[in-house]
């Protein structure tokens, strides 16, 4: 039954830099790479060497601790690098792409006639899998469990953040592959969130074997971390799976056609990128970035963020797109020190963005923004109080859980609801903390301790 | 500007780890992240992070406090020359008038409470310093507003030397004991003054420490007050209403007059729109309502402060001020209830002393129940105990402790409501 939710609380950080509704095809990536730090828990065990061919759809790794879950190649190849970090851990798998593609190929099936373990192994067996995250702890999801319901939001209302209307317009039939696909995973439904304000495109919404909701309000609005509290929040010893759209469409293309499409339409986005360039680029997971960004950006001394510019990952100008992402943002590095009259903490403050009315930025919220990596503070105890609670629409008291992972009491963690969070939902929380607190850090190391200790 | 940052670009290297001089960091951090918010970029979490940081907000705070700092420099005058105005009729007599000598005022104001400022400033800062720098970090910006506190609620004659102590005490054991910035229980302000409080009680309660300069006009005249004067103020003289020696500013009243009759005349010496200006004796930055207001205005509007923990302050007040009217065993008792919201330190209390975050509720319900009983129990200190005649500080002072306590209860309602939620589910 279908349900509408309007939020009071949130922030919309109004960013510069927003990508033109126009899709354009990326100059052909010559390498990508799989990063296992994506992943978050991960530890790989790589079955192809250096120089070792590969085709597009192969495996190429493994989870050391569940060996059912593969990881394929984005692209026809051979493998160029492993770099590996301390501790010989391994960064990046670098896979140099062939000029001729190569895929495996397996049966076309329709999933809604086959069973569930049949699905999943299908899933598993060529590199679906990753794809499935669960909550609690928001990392792939254990094959071995039964979610009691899988959400997919479609939509993101981060900063700058893609238009899923827009990038999944004309793929209505292979999303609804996917989605019977995921059906198939659980013994509840698959819910997929609407925005709330203005239409959305039609196959999300004439999306069949689903449950639509809809959501209205700031960000976190997006997020399926508010959205599955809202509509079906999680108690210690339940699991839901969540998934992004695109790779919903992926999914469904792999049961409908039988090879491993890795395509992705990628938002370029942020103030450090020529107007020009702000748009949607069709390319491949793992691509590297220079394909994307050279000559598009604006100035030398920026941050490139495979992500979004609350959640992402900074990445190299050279680096490579992260598994998971369709965004990419670019914004000034704020490596300068600020004169505390001019733009410091004395100043009147009419550059200074702030969602505290201490400045006065904060008549104009709906101004857009060019901000940058500047902490614009230092790290202190917690001062203020109430300033969380304002942009985090849950019923979580934040403040008194992340005391209760700084100090490691695994039954208050419990009790104020860890297993409903992600570090994304606190990303928000992170933004406007006076203190300047690495609180998603934090929420990560608590869902570390909670995964150790009780599940 | 540019040279300067430059100058600072160059210094930064020989101050982090490695560096020529990193045992000097905490200096370095001090002097350096006061000119300039550092060049620190995010590396873990959002890359971007809002404008806002602590000392900002802090700066917040001491500025909202310089109306009542303004006013209460020139009430300090006032009351030193209108108390001359009896012993030295024919130079000061026009002086007991509010608004006459307002040069001289100022200045005697001035000369009074900025020695207090510095000597709060320059001790307070000096140990969070030497903390701060055996700690490895630079000075944290906390005592930025605790430091103007301080010398807002002591009566304008006390001696520079407890300001010291009281300033050493309550920042090594309320504070720098617990962790430093953020960490204290009890706030610190109110525990410089508790401490002076029970240690020296006779300069910091009584009638010769209010009006500035009482204690010379007393040796002047031969160890009595001149006729006519008194040192006394509103809460002095209420407490005195609940023995067998009313008294009024000064004039001795039968204890068997009516609760009415000594209500008059207690409202005739302290008339409600002069507590409210602030136009009557006490602690530097306590007497003008106005000026309080005023800074509770700016804090509302920036948000800094709670207006949850006001609101409920100034409730919890008035509604136990109600309580005792409706007792009514005593002229006490009786007195109206929006009369205890305007005289004493009750305003100040509630808009600068209760909503300090650290000490307060932390959570949005708790504030409201911190606020109201905070209110009430300074009432009731007032009213049932005249040894106490002022109850704000103790009152809160004693929540600071019990806020936990709230807490608790507001973060055991939000999970039994969530253990209920999936009971349903």
């Amino acid at each position: 039954m279908s349900k509408a939710v309007r939020l009071k609380k949130g922030l919309d950080i109004k960013l510069l830099g927003e990508a033109d509704q126009v899709k354009v095809e990326a100059k052909q990536p010559t390498m990508v790479a799989l990063k296992p730090s994506d992943f978050h828990g991960l530890i790989p065990k790589v079955i192809l060497k250096e120089g070792e061919k590969v085709k597009r759809g192969e495996v190429v790794f493994y989870d050391k601790y569940n060996k059912d879950v593969k990881f394929v190649s984005p692209v026809t190849g051979t493998i160029s690098e492993i770099l590996r970090g301390e501790k010989r851990r391994i960064l990046e798998i670098r896979i140099s792409v062939a000029a001729t593609d190569e895929a495996v190929q397996v049966n076309p099936v329709d999933p809604s006639s086959i069973s569930r373990e049949e699905v999943k192994s299908t899933m598993l067996a060529n590199g679906l899998w990753p794809f499935v995250k669960q909550r609690p702890l928001d990392k792939i999801a254990d094959p071995s469990v039964t979610p009691k319901s899988i959400f997919i939001s479609a939509f993101d209302s981060a900063p700058l953040a893609p238009d899923y209307d827009f990038i999944l317009h004309g793929q209505d039939q292979f999303f609804q592959h996917g989605l019977n696909a995921l059906a198939k995973l659980t013994d509840g439904k698959v819910n997929i969130t609407l925005n709330g304000k203005g239409a959305s495109d039609e196959c999300f919404q004439n999306a069949k074997n689903v449950e639509i909701n809809k959501i209205s309000g700031k960000h976190p609005a997006g997020n399926v971390g508010t959205q599955i509290h809202h509509f079906d929040p999680i108690d210690k010893g339940e699991f839901v799976f969540t998934l992004n759209p695109q790779d919903v469409v992926t999914i469904g293309k792999f049961f409908a056609e039988g090879q491993f499409d890795a395509s992705r339409i990628v938002a370029l986005t942020g103030s450090e990128v020529e107007a020009s360039a702000r748009k949607y680029y069709k390319t491949i997971i793992g691509a590297r970035l220079d394909t994307i960004i050279d000559g598009s950006l604006t100035n030398d001394n920026v941050r490139v963020v495979s992500g979004n510019a609350l959640t992402g990952k900074a990445v190299e100008k050279d680096g490579f797109l992260g598994f998971y992402d369709a965004h990419i943002t670019v914004i000034p590095e704020g490596n300068e020190h600020k004169f505390f009259l001019t733009e410091g903490w004395l100043a009147p403050g009419f550059d200074k963005y702030s969602s505290h009315r201490l400045f006065p930025t904060w008549l104009t919220p709906n101004k857009k923004r060019r901000l940058d990596t500047n902490l614009n503070g230092e790290q202190r105890g917690f001062v203020v109080t109430g300033e969380m609670e304002k942009v985090l629409p849950f019923d979580i008291l934040p403040m008194q859980l992340i005391k209760a992972i700084m100090v490691n009491d695994i039954d208050a963690m419990e009790q104020l609801g860890i297993y409903e969070i992600a570090p994304e939902d606190f990303a928000l929380c992170e933004y406007v903390c006076t203190s300047k607190i690495a609180i998603q850090e934090k929420i990560r190391e608590g869902l570390d301790v909670i995964e150790e200790e009780c599940m | 500007m540019k040279a300067l940052k430059k100058v600072i670009q160059n210094l930064d290297p020989k101050f982090e780890k490695g560096g020529k001089w990193e045992k000097m960091y905490p200096l370095y951090e001090t002097l350096s992240t006061f000119l300039f918010t550092p060049k620190h970029v995010t590396e873990q979490g959002s890359h971007i992070r809002d404008g806002v940081d602590l000392k900002r907000t802090m700066f917040m705070v001491v500025i909202a406090m310089v109306p009542a700092l303004l006013f209460g420099i020139y009430n300090t005058g006032h009351w030193h020359y209108e108390l001359q105005s009896y012993l030295n009729p024919e130079q000061y007599g026009a002086y007991s008038d509010y608004l006459t000598g307002f040069g001289d005022k100022v200045l005697y104001g001035v000369l009074q409470v900025l020695p207090i400022i510095i000597v709060s400033y320059g001790v307070g800062l000096a140990i969070e310093f030497v903390f701060g720098f055996v700690r490895g970090h630079g000075l944290h910006e906390g005592f930025l507003v605790s430091g103007m506190l301080i010398p807002l609620i002591m009566p304008a004659d006390v001696p520079l030397w407890m300001v010291g102590v009281a300033t050493a005490f309550a920042v090594v054991i309320g504070k720098e004991v617990f962790g430093g910035t953020g960490m204290n229980i009890v706030n610190i302000a109110l525990t410089a003054r508790a401490f002076l409080f029970f240690a020296y009680p006779t300069a910091m309660s009584g009638d010769k420490v209010w009006k500035s300069g009482t204690s010379d006009v007393i040796a002047q005249n031969g160890g009595v007050l001149p006729d006519g004067a008194s040192g006394a103020t509103a809460l002095g003289d209420m407490a005195s209403f609940v023995g067998d020696s009313p008294m009024v500013a000064g004039e001795a009243l039968s204890a068997s007059m009516s609760s009415a009759d000594l209500l008059q005349k207690f409202e005739g010496a302290y008339d409600p729109l002069h507590a409210i200006i602030g136009m009557i004796p006490g602690s530097v930055g306590e007497t003008s309502v106005i000026a309080i207001l005023l800074g509770a205005g700016l804090l509302l509007y920036t948000g800094v402060a709670s207006w949850r923990i006001i609101l409920s302050f100034f409730a919890g007040g008035f509604a136990f001020a109600l309580l005792m009217n409706l007792i009514g065993a005593n002229a006490y008792m009786d007195m109206p209830a929006y009369y205890h919201l305007i005289i004493g330190g009750f305003a100040f209390g509630a808009v600068f002393m209760a909503t300090d975050p650290v000490t307060a509720s932390q959570t949005q319900y708790g504030k409201l129940w911190y606020g109201f009983l905070g209110g009430g129990l300074a009432i009731l200190i007032r009213v049932l105990n005249p040894a106490y005649p002022e109850g704000v500080m103790l009152a809160i002072l004693f929540m600071n402790i019990m806020a936990p306590l709230i807490d608790h209860y507001v973060v055991q309602a939000n999970i039994t409501r969530r253990k209920k939620r999936f009971k349903t589910a």
